[in-house]
């Protein structure tokens, strides 16, 4: 677990790596009630959308960029804000990998910011992201 | 190249979907955390929802023939556009506190913005809606920005 008075600019978060199948993808479809076929229809992805293969899910890559900070923090401290963009399609098939580093420290307010990413087999950032925490 | 978004278009800038009340249950909570490879038990075992569950608790439970062809549910707060092909966007939050199995929350969602740019494949639009998530006594929980862009 950090400590707040270990951390400085720069500080990085181990991170995950990430190879989901297109069970993972179904069963996280089914529980937000996501039709969209890109994500369980092959040919409708690639013939129709002209995708590579089955999308995984933006906003469960967005899951996984607030998982890099709150398995890093444990129960040192909460998030207060999140943000993230997904900027590349990331297909089924495709190792990910999360990972972030500490961009600001405010030791008064025990406040840290955090520059995330997920990145893929190419390093091609698929989604950057921005967290902020409070540590207790 | 003409504008794409006109005034009708730009006039429901402001415009609120119906509330929605939803039932945080401990299974669902759980189902989300699976599918989503959480490894924190206060996740797994339902106690707290993780980061982005509001986003599934609040999803659209729509009919099957409210589902387009390609399988997306058509968000009744966004008016007809001129571009249609729903890409991707990005989530902006602030947390207040966290979700908990037997929480009631209501969920406002407002159109905040709605504008066009030109993309390095031609044109694309993208609409920004506001989502406040309260407990039923008006206790904040989250605020969420969402933009999403179509091409």
């Amino acid at each position: 677990m950090p400590k707040l008075s270990d951390l400085t600019v720069g500080t990085t978060l181990p991170g995950r790596s990430y190879k989901p199948d297109n069970v993972q993808l179904f069963l996280y479809n089914a529980a937000l009630w996501n039709a969209h076929r890109i994500h369980f229809d092959h040919p409708y992805a690639t013939q129709v959308e002209g995708y590579p293969g089955l999308v995984i899910a933006g906003p469960l890559i967005g899951e996984w960029l607030a998982q890099c900070v709150v398995e890093w923090l444990g129960e040192d401290g909460q998030l207060t804000s999140f943000e993230y963009s997904n900027r590349k399609a990331a297909i089924i098939g495709e190792t990910l990998r999360s990972g972030g580093t500490v961009s600001a420290v405010d030791a008064q307010r025990r406040e840290v910011t955090i520059d995330l990413h997920v990145r893929n087999e190419s390093d091609e950032v698929v989604a950057p992201g921005k967290a902020t925490v409070r540590f207790g | 190249m003409p504008a794409l978004l006109r005034a009708e278009h730009l006039a429901n800038i402001g415009r609120q979907a119906p509330l929605k009340r939803e039932v945080v249950t401990r299974r669902d909570i759980r189902k989300y955390s699976i599918a989503t490879g959480q490894t924190l038990r206060k996740y797994l075992d339902g106690d707290e929802g993780p980061a982005l569950y509001h986003v599934a608790l609040f999803w659209d439970v729509v009919e099957l023939d409210q589902l387009t062809p390609d399988g997306v549910s058509i968000d009744g707060l966004i008016p007809r556009l001129p571009l249609e092909r729903a890409m991707a966007g990005g989530l902006k939050i602030e947390y207040h506190r966290p979700i908990r199995p037997g929480d009631v929350l209501v969920a406002r969602r407002t159109l905040t913005d709605l504008y066009e740019k030109q993309g390095s494949k031609g044109p694309l639009i993208f609409y920004e809606v506001t989502m406040t998530v309260e407990t039923e006594s008006g206790d904040p929980v989250i605020t969420e920005k969402t933009t999403r862009l179509l091409r």
